[in-house]
């Protein structure tokens, strides 16, 4: 096998079709080991870029390897080692599981002598033992996933690309989900994996933000939650909705959104408290409790947005 | 070459899980044969027609009875008039009728020239042929038998003891001498069916992959194009041959039509052609995202030119170029000089060298080019 420090290496990543660029300039790594969230809306250029790491389309500019391997120069060989895992599970429904497993065992050469022991194997680590004679088509949503995991992992690959591949399935099937992901990265596999699940992003431990085809942020889920300019504030008031007009008035507010009964306010610094009750008592809005609260990722997520609207909007100003 | 074997063995579970798919596959042909086999072999017998006898003598009565002793014509009507079998012709209750005039009888005892006079539906020209094409080999029949009775009777007042007709035709017809137009048809309609079957099974074979999503995974693992598509297309090579050998089967002992040359030159025959035809199948799911696609497409570019073009139901002279090339690109085109060849005329290969030659080239290129241009890809 070759010798790699970073499962995965990309510069300047870039994909066009025809006049659009779906992947534009993309540079991160993964080392070895580690599991790494792709994020972003659909559209993003998430599976674009998915797709140009496992050699299915070639990049329009930039490099990139993958174990080591030139994806442009060795895709056949960069094949051979990974798992890919879609949010289709593509299985045969027609074929049982273990068939299936025995399929994708097959296809990605496990040599015969070890194939009976390997799916066995599979059957018990996925926790599809007593259902293997099943047909696919027979099986729930998350049993399904499961399977389509155990297949992709058939070969034992050093590196393993997830492409929504929890989309779909409960929230509890998504927890276990990851835990059988977390133990592979236990294993000293490498996952890279996208979802616009904001609590899977957590489990990262890095993760790319992509927006409009660029990763506009790369960092691990607390640097990017404390790197969040200002403060957040989590109030809950008599009515959310007069006090998210209320705190928009006051100086040194950046952002107030209502979420449910509760009031999110985003303040440049603490001095803003005092002024933002006095606002609140002026108008008879009593507030029954506020707090510093931490960002969630969807916070960030969507102040990464904003800033980049902001931008361009500035930008467009600026041309006319 | 081990992956090859596990997409065949995986098609296999494919074809023989699903009993729609099973039933389709194996006994479709066959029962296609059989429909469309009786569906053609009902030759122009017992033609309905309606006479007119207004001349109501032995002489006419005799006259009708030529064409009503052959099988080919029914006496359905009874009429009076003209009128009447315009009448019945407009209702198409009848295919032809015949009008005796009153003077028919009496012109002809006395020896004097007389005539009748046929109805026809053209509106079906094939019909319509047929229909005149026996009502004058009929009546010309009747009038030369009616002439020589009227001469010999003469010259046994002349003297003369026996007058033959100075010409005296004979014809021979090689090959289904009986003119039973199933003996024709029904080796077509094979070869029609194996084409439906070969080139509609793969095609849609690769597009389900795309559609339900596991080419995706296909594509992502390391197995090669080939591989791939020589996996799909043997499980239906096989498929193919089977079909052969039951609709040749049904041919021969349902339809009772005798395979006069080698029924194992056929079934290699059959296979090359099969052969051509999956990878005509398999080049239609290259350009085909959706099954439906993929069948329209089919229909379109092959099947329908394949009924038409190929010379299954129409004479290939004199059509214009362009169709007539495109006919010759089809390997049915080439496969029904062969099967009709080896069925009805017994010949063997040396006899059909040129069109085995055609089918065996295109075939080749058709299997070729799909395995070459065939990529596995979303």
């Amino acid at each position: 096998m070759n010798a790699y420090s970073n499962a995965v290496e990309t510069s300047d990543l870039t994909c066009i079709f025809g006049d659009f660029t779906a992947v534009d300039k993309v540079n991160f790594y993964i080392p070895k080991g580690e599991i790494f969230g792709l994020l972003g809306p659909n559209g993003a250029g998430k599976t674009t870029t998915i797709r140009m790491l496992c050699g299915i389309i070639r990049p329009s500019h930039g490099d990139a390897t993958v174990l080591g391997y030139d994806i442009r120069k060795h895709a056949g060989e960069i094949k051979k080692q990974i798992g890919y895992m879609s949010q289709r599970f593509s299985l045969y429904d027609d074929l049982t599981a273990a068939e299936n497993l025995n399929f994708y065992a097959a296809i990605y050469g496990v040599p015969k002598s070890e194939r009976k022991k390997r799916i066995q194997d599979l059957i018990d680590q996925s926790g599809l033992r007593g259902y293997e004679n099943e047909l696919t088509e027979s099986l729930s949503g998350a049993w399904r996933q499961r399977l389509a995991l155990a297949c992709a992992i058939a070969h034992h690959p050093p590196m393993l690309f997830l492409d929504e591949a929890t989309a779909g399935v409960d929230p509890v099937s998504r927890r276990e989900f990851w835990d059988l992901i977390y133990e592979m990265a236990a294993e000293g596999i490498s996952i890279l994996a996208t979802t616009h699940y904001m609590d899977e992003a957590e489990y990262c431990n890095t993760i790319g933000m992509m927006y409009q085809s660029q990763l506009v942020a790369l960092a691990s889920p607390d640097t990017l939650k404390n790197e969040l300019p200002g403060l957040l504030l989590q109030v809950t008031c008599a009515d959310p909705l007069l006090g998210e007009k209320i705190a928009e008035k006051v100086p040194g507010v950046t952002d107030a959104a209502v979420h449910g009964v509760l009031l999110h306010i985003s303040i440049t610094d603490k001095q803003v408290v005092p002024t933002l009750q006095a606002a609140f008592s002026q108008a008879q809005n009593q507030i029954i409790d506020i707090e510093l609260i931490q960002p969630s990722l969807e916070d960030v997520f969507i102040n990464m947005v904003e800033d980049r609207l902001h931008k361009n909007g500035h930008q467009k100003q600026g041309g006319v | 070459m081990e992956r090859m074997w596990t997409i065949v063995r995986k098609e296999f579970y494919h074809i023989f899980r699903d009993y729609r798919t099973l039933a389709i596959i194996i006994l479709l042909p066959t029962f296609l044969l059989i429909l469309l086999g009786y569906g053609v072999s009902g030759d122009t017998t017992d033609v309905a027609i309606a006479v007119a006898d207004l001349s109501k003598t032995d002489a006419s009565r005799r006259y009708v009875e030529y064409f009503t002793s052959s099988d080919q014509f029914k006496v359905e009507y009874d009429v009076l008039s003209e009128n009447e079998i315009l009448n019945l012709l407009d209702h198409e209750s009848i295919s032809a009728g015949i009008l005796i005039p009153e003077n028919f009888g009496s012109n002809l005892s006395i020896g004097k020239p007389t005539s009748v006079q046929f109805y026809v539906n053209g509106s079906d020209p094939s019909i319509a042929q047929t229909t005149n094409l026996q009502l004058e080999t009929i009546a010309s029949m009747a009038t030369q038998t009616i002439l020589t009775e009227q001469l010999t009777r003469s010259a046994g007042a002349l003297g003369l003891s026996n007058l033959e007709m100075p010409i005296e035709v004979h014809m021979k017809t090689l090959y289904n001498p009986d003119g039973k137009s199933k003996i024709y048809m029904i080796p077509g309609l094979t070869a029609m069916v194996l084409q439906v079957q070969a080139l509609l099974l793969t095609a849609l074979a690769i597009v389900r992959e795309r559609e339900q999503g596991t080419m995706e995974q296909l594509v992502v693992t390391p197995i090669r194009s080939w591989e791939l598509v020589l996996g799909k297309i043997l499980p239906y090579l096989a498929v193919g041959i089977f079909n052969t050998i039951a609709t040749l089967l049904v041919a021969v002992y349902l339809f009772g039509i005798v395979i006069e040359g080698s029924f194992w030159l056929l079934v290699l025959l059959s296979t090359i052609f099969v052969l051509g035809s999956l990878g005509m199948g398999v080049l239609i799911s290259n350009i085909s995202r959706t099954q439906m696609q993929a069948m329209y497409l089919a229909v379109g570019i092959v099947l329908i030119p394949a009924i038409i073009l190929s010379g299954l139901m129409f004479s290939r002279e004199g059509m214009p170029w362009v169709t007539y090339w495109f006919g010759e690109m089809l390997p049915i085109t080439h496969f029904l000089i062969i099967i009709r060849g080896i069925m009805v005329k017994g010949v063997g290969a040396s006899f059909l060298w040129s069109s085995i030659q055609a089918l065996l080239i295109l075939s080749v290129v058709y299997f070729a080019a799909s395995v070459a241009t065939f990529k596995k890809r979303l």
